[in-house]
């Protein structure tokens, strides 16, 4: 195996409506950061790959147009995936294994404002059985929050206690959209969304783009003073079917966060996409998180959720702090689908 | 460059697809539309309703469909107090997933009762189906829908005792 | 494919074998800074370009970026309302959506000073008569039907010059 690090990181601001700028002029400036960030301009990039649903914002192959933040003239080697952009530097990652690639531009950028994002993602899920009774994203991920706590694996309050902490620690992250000092008693006093999902529970609606620059070997130790190692890299999926998932775990996690050997070493840091609250107490379950681990510093997807893009801002935010030296081992994970059905986990050491 | 603003318009997307079955998820919708419910027998002998094509553990083709009950337990809820377009209903219900008497996974739909109140894990609950479509020679009635091997032919479900 | 076992109930009937899954999606949207200049400049009867500060290159209708440099266009370029067909193509086919007389003439044209060919109508020249290097002019709808759309140019038609030469248009080809 290739030793291959996270070197940069950028995002764009992560905000409620960005109707000034479209996808372009959104990720332009994303692109332009993570190059700075890793000194390098785009002659020095060896391999493209990006991430977006064209659902989002309606308009077919919409990706394609987007390319022009890149500059695809000479034509540059490229690819794209219509999931987040963590599987976009899967993807990058897989290449590079390869040898023939020793650095990557990943970039993601999702507008969910142009839709009505709950309905939009409807359109992912079976057409047979569930499209035709149109299941938003908020209930699906109610009907899993209820199976938990039913279960007993984990209570409201506690819920309550990750939205109140994420905010918190969103006031330090600013391209969050969403921070603040919040009671958790006080924000279960109020209304239900979704029973028993409050607003709090869920994720904004954002739009936003972000970007990260994978490097090999040395030319990562040239381009980088403290390189993010990649040091496990997986993702699994689990049936489409939510009656043939036990919803009150995330069996794919675990067996990713194995095959990427989480346990492996002591984790410090790790950045959990969880849009919603109670899918970051089954992540931590599932990685086998203890409560000396730091989690999501960031804010995480309760304060950020750019579709498409919160995944593979995960793994910059986790990249970022081991480059900064704020931790020497940490996990990024992204998720999929609805109530966690495909997950990608990832190790990353600084040296 | 001075500042603009920016043009908006709506834009509005349809998909008016209609898509092929296939056997299994066929006979799923046929069962429906004659007013009952079956599953397919998986490799290791559960009941999946609704009838998977293939056997999620060990990917074997499922051949065996079985009839289950149209009535069972709700598994999980969630209420839906503001409905979206396109849910079951345009008012406040809930969403559910229900174990049907002789099936071994659970199925979404939505159940409807007036308030949250109403709903609760373990509960049991029935299909409120649509009604048969007419014969040849019977009287269509206006603004009906009938049932037509789809999954909205069960409207929804709704408290046993109520059906 | 294996037979199915069916229940009793299923046999004999008539088997579904589709369904109807129609699906309206409602979007707004946004045409970005750049493009909503351009199209407020139309509705003044304008065309506006953006130039690449890198390579200079003028791009029309602006989409605030240079596919080249992946840098952003800021600079603001008035072109004319006369270009050259840079290729074109007979439509003989109906199809939905269509609004036009068939068979018609779809081509792309490279506007004066600009160095990517937007794609417009030709009209008032029989499609046998079209060739590369054409030179042609637009033809807008009258002044109080002007809209910020590209509508508002009704099509392009022959301007009477000689044709372009080959090398002023080969790049856009």
């Amino acid at each position: 195996m290739r030793d291959i690090a996270v070197i940069s990181f950028a995002q764009s601001p992560q905000v409620r409506r960005q109707p000034d700028l479209n996808e372009v002029e959104m990720l332009m400036p994303v692109v332009r950061d993570a190059l700075a960030g890793a000194g390098i301009t785009k002659d020095r990039v060896d391999f493209v790959c990006s991430a977006s649903s064209d659902y989002l914002a309606g308009q077919a192959f919409s990706f394609v147009m987007t390319l022009d933040a890149v500059g695809p003239w000479p034509p540059i080697s490229e690819s794209h995936v219509d999931m987040d952009g963590a599987w976009a530097a899967y993807e990058a990652w897989v290449k590079m294994q390869m040898g023939h690639v020793d650095v990557a531009l990943v970039y993601a950028y999702g507008k969910s404002s142009p839709g009505d994002i709950r309905r939009v993602l409807t359109r992912q899920l079976d057409p047979y059985y569930l499209g035709p009774l149109w299941p938003d994203s908020v209930s699906l991920a109610a009907l899993q929050a209820r199976c938990g706590l039913d279960a007993g694996s984990f209570t409201k309050a506690d819920m309550a206690e990750v939205a109140a902490r994420s905010r918190r620690d969103a006031k330090a992250n600013a391209w969050a959209q969403l921070s603040g000092d919040d009671d958790p008693a006080e924000l279960l006093g109020r209304d239900e969304l979704v029973s028993p999902l409050h607003v709090h529970d869920c994720p904004p609606v954002t739009d936003g783009a972000a970007a990260v620059v994978l490097a090999a070997g040395d030319v990562a130790r040239e381009l980088c003073a403290r390189p993010a190692w990649i040091r496990g890299i997986d993702h699994r999926i689990e049936p489409h079917a939510l009656g043939l998932r036990d919803l009150t775990r995330s069996v794919s996690t675990e067996q990713a966060a194995t095959a990427a050997g989480v346990a492996d070493g002591p984790v410090q840091l790790a950045e959990l996409h969880a849009p919603f609250t109670h899918q970051e107490l089954i992540l931590r379950s599932a990685l086998g998180l203890g409560d000396d681990v730091v989690v999501n510093p960031s804010g995480g997807a309760l304060c950020a959720n750019a579709i498409m893009t919160a995944g593979l801002i995960r793994l910059g935010e986790a990249a970022s702090r081991v480059t900064a030296g704020d931790a020497d081992r940490a996990v990024a994970h992204a998720t999929s689908g609805p109530c966690l059905q495909q997950n990608l986990v990832c190790v990353l050491e600084g040296e | 460059m001075s500042d603009v603003e920016v043009m908006i318009a709506p834009n509005v997307i349809e998909y008016p697809f209609r898509r092929t079955t296939g056997p299994v998820i066929g006979a799923f919708f046929t069962a429906l539309r004659e007013g009952f419910v079956v599953g397919v027998r998986g490799s290791d002998g559960r009941v999946i309703v609704p009838p998977a094509e293939y056997d999620p553990v060990t990917a074997e083709e499922l051949t065996e469909i079985v009839e289950v009950g149209d009535a069972g337990e709700v598994v999980s809820w969630a209420w839906v107090a503001e409905s979206l377009d396109g849910h079951p209903f345009d008012r406040p219900f809930a969403f559910a997933l229900v174990k049907l008497d002789g099936a071994d996974t659970p199925m979404l739909h939505a159940v409807d009762v007036a308030a949250a109140e109403q709903m609760r894990t373990g509960m049991r609950v029935a299909a409120r189906w649509r009604p048969a479509r007419p014969g040849a020679d019977d009287e269509v009635a206006e603004g009906v829908r009938y049932r037509e091997g789809h999954i909205a032919d069960i409207e929804c479900f709704v408290p046993e005792g109520d059906r | 494919m294996p037979e199915l076992v069916l229940p009793d109930r299923l046999r004999g009937v008539e088997p579904v074998r589709s369904i109807r899954t129609p699906a309206r999606l409602d979007y707004e949207f946004t045409a970005g800074r750049a493009t909503s200049r351009f199209l407020r400049g139309v509705a003044e009867k304008r065309l506006l370009g953006q130039r690449c500060p890198v390579c200079r290159k003028v791009y029309v209708p602006p989409r605030g970026a240079c596919p080249t440099d992946g840098v952003p266009t800021e600079e603001e370029v008035e072109l004319g309302h006369t270009g050259t067909v840079t290729t074109f193509c007979v439509v003989n086919v109906q199809f939905y959506g269509q609004a036009m007389e068939l068979p018609y003439v779809s081509a792309l044209i490279l506007l004066d000073g600009s160095d990517l060919p937007i794609m417009h109508l030709l009209q008032e020249v029989s499609a046998d008569d079209v060739h590369m290097g054409m030179r042609v002019e637009a033809v807008w709808v009258p002044d109080d039907e002007i809209e910020p759309t590209l509508e508002s140019i009704r099509y392009f038609r022959p301007n009477g010059e000689p044709d372009a030469p080959w090398d002023s248009y080969k790049d856009n080809v």
